[in-house]
């Protein structure tokens, strides 16, 4: 048999000198699982905890349709025969309905993977947003100063005057008045995306400026504009490398802050719809039924959110803590 | 200390001025705010007219000024949805929002401090711990939930209390009260107990790690070494240095206040400004949603004025005359 891959004394070397490489430094898993970060992580079993619980929540959201007994968006899957079931340890809760159902017929645990899948999206792509915009007049404000910087630092400050909840509200009722009446699933998701970004971007921007300040005075910088770059290259690709850092934290506990405001304008009922519920609105249907004694149809999202919530900031604090030198 | 009193002053003008800023661009720009007052048959000559009696066929500047002559003298147009007067639909349900906020704000502050004592002087005690643990829960939960584990517990469970509404109310001129009648009471003790859980959880332990830091200081063990009895240090002269930055975060919370108010009055259905502006945003329902904007502004700006008057109380050096560094 001809073998078509090039003669094989090469590739032999090459593996040796490879594995060579690889025994005098080890791998970059072997190398991260010994850091101080992951000593830290290993030291605290509350976050190991929070780290397995956050993981199974995004597994559940991302292979909902692989998970869920049924799909609660598809109303032909739904019976009627089958709605107000209790859990499945009550005498008369039944299977495939692990956690009961709502008055629709839905399953509770589907619904909640659905709804998870929902309050994950709207909430990661409203960080990123609110992180794009902070980062972005941040980055303008530190590095260009004068008029830029006061603007952008007035506006800042007037927003802060404001709580972010009473922002995204301000945000979805405009949207609402400029767009025309009821809107539907997509755009209300869109608009929620937005809600959420223009309430948070305020504290990346004054996070990216104060690092921006200082970075913007080192040799890096000058040796940049001595060579005749552009502004906006050295504030992209030179500056903004060096001030993440503390953005990433920022992140991780705005994702749960994100999660908790879109969970709360679906409550009040300027978010998803009941046709595409999140895990807001599965919390404000069930609170209907809270007086006819179906608890479950309220607890069970109320308690995954709840935990989630709480996973996510616990992973945040550890994050802040290891990443914050002072702290070791 | 006047000219700092002006230079705030100042300040908070510029601040209401930049808000009410928004809130007349919102008003005008976002829809058609002749479309949104009259009816469907109204002829053109109709709109028309309206569009001459809002004076939107001015400049914009005349526009704006006129907006905010009106906003001084309390008037913010029509609501759209209810066709009444946005002021008077504000004030009639002021009350409802300031008596649950300050007692909710009481309730934080007084339970708040006193837990936050006690976690620090009895630092590593049993009691001390459960606080501190279902503080950090109380800081994690969303303010609807806690509200509907109340409901469920108080109102469905063991039927102690109403879950909603503010039961019956005593006129005492414009002002409808609570808290006079027991029902009135019984309707405010849910509400005032969500609303004020986050910032008491936030309060205790903000006082827990001042009182700490305070205690470590010098002038505590001259106390000691004078022979001054523990309580009489603990609460004399630690408790008063924790308490600057505990009014100043305080005060910026009434943000947040204002914030779960608008989720706690929806959970209890309370007739409030809250409630009043999640209906204005579910409608589109701009002169509301701009007047309550306004509000907020306006509340934010006199408690910023209350807290810097405060340190001069809670602080003599501030007294002489000097101006407080920022």
């Amino acid at each position: 048999m001809h073998n078509p891959s090039p003669s094989p004394t090469p590739a032999t070397d090459l593996e040796t000198e490879e594995k060579a490489a690889i025994d005098r430094q080890p791998s970059l898993l072997v190398r991260a699982l010994d850091s101080d970060m992951m000593a830290s992580f290993r030291r605290s079993k509350m976050t190991i905890v929070a780290a397995i619980l956050t993981l199974a929540f995004f597994l559940l959201a991302i292979f909902a349709d692989l998970v869920a007994p049924q799909n609660p968006f598809d109303p032909a899957q739904l019976d009627l025969f089958d709605s107000r079931l209790p859990p499945i340890w009550d005498e008369m809760g039944m299977l495939p309905y692990l956690l009961g159902t709502d008055e629709q017929g839905r399953d509770m645990f589907s619904a909640i993977a659905y709804g998870l899948r929902i309050s994950l999206l709207v909430g990661f792509l409203g960080v990123f947003l609110a992180a794009g915009i902070g980062i972005t007049l941040g980055l303008m404000a530190g590095y260009l100063g004068g008029v830029v910087d006061t603007v952008v630092m007035r506006i800042a400050d007037v927003q802060l005057t404001f709580p972010a909840i009473l922002i995204a509200l301000l945000v979805d009722g405009v949207a609402k008045s400029a767009l025309g009446g009821q809107l539907d699933e997509g755009t209300t998701l869109v608009v929620l995306v937005l809600a959420i970004g223009f309430s948070f971007w305020v504290q990346y921007a004054r996070t990216v400026r104060g690092s921006v300040m200082v970075e913007k005075n080192k040799d890096y910088v000058a040796a940049a504009k001595l060579i005749g770059l552009p502004a906006p290259v050295i504030m992209a690709r030179h500056v903004l490398p060096n001030v993440m850092g503390p953005v990433l934290v920022i992140a991780t506990i705005n994702l749960a802050l994100a999660i908790i405001t879109e969970a709360t304008l679906s409550f009040l009922g300027s978010g998803m719809p009941e046709t595409m519920p999140s895990l807001g609105t599965l919390i404000r249907i069930g609170n209907n039924y809270l007086f006819s004694g179906e608890w479950w149809i309220v607890a069970f999202p109320g308690i995954a959110l709840a935990v989630l919530v709480l996973a996510i900031n616990l992973l945040g604090d550890w994050l802040r803590d290891a990443l914050n030198p002072k702290l070791r | 200390m006047i000219a700092y009193i002006l230079r705030s002053l100042a300040q908070g003008a510029l601040v209401l001025l930049a808000v009410a800023f928004i809130a007349f661009s919102m008003f005008r720009f976002v829809g058609d705010p002749v479309a949104n007052m009259v009816g469907q048959e109204a002829t053109l000559q109709d709109r028309q007219e309206l569009r001459e009696r809002l004076g939107l066929e001015r400049p914009f500047p005349v526009q704006f000024a006129i907006f905010v002559g009106n906003a001084v003298q309390g008037d913010f147009g029509v609501s759209y949805r209810q066709a009444r007067p946005v002021s008077a639909l504000m004030v009639e349900r002021l009350p409802a929002t300031l008596e649950l906020a300050i007692l909710s704000a009481l309730f934080a502050t007084v339970i708040g401090v006193g837990f936050g004592v006690y976690a620090a002087i009895r630092r590593d005690g049993f009691l001390a711990n459960v606080v501190m643990t279902v503080s950090l829960v109380g800081v994690s939960l969303p303010t609807f939930l806690i509200g509907i584990g109340l409901i469920y517990v108080f109102a469905v469970e063991l039927r102690w209390l109403p879950s909603f509404g503010r039961g019956e109310t005593v006129r005492i001129g414009w002002w409808t009260t609570g808290l006079l009648t027991e029902s009135g009471l019984k309707s405010l003790v849910l509400p005032v107990l969500t609303l004020g859980f986050f910032q008491l959880t936030l309060i205790m332990r903000l006082v827990r790690s001042e009182m700490l830091e305070v205690m470590r200081a010098d002038f505590i063990r001259f106390a000691r070494a004078r022979g001054i009895p523990e309580r009489t240090i603990e609460f004399r002269h630690a408790l008063r240095n924790t308490l600057i930055p505990v009014v100043t975060i305080a005060g910026l919370q009434l943000g947040s206040i204002i914030a779960f108010a608008i989720v706690t009055e929806t959970v209890f259905q309370w007739p409030g400004l809250g409630s009043l502006f999640v209906q204005a945003v579910q409608f589109a329902d701009v002169p509301v949603m701009a007047a309550y904007l306004v509000f907020v502004a306006f509340v934010f700006v006199v408690v910023n004025l209350l807290v810097d008057l405060t340190y001069v109380l809670l602080d003599p050096r501030l007294r002489g005359g000097k101006a407080l560094a920022k």
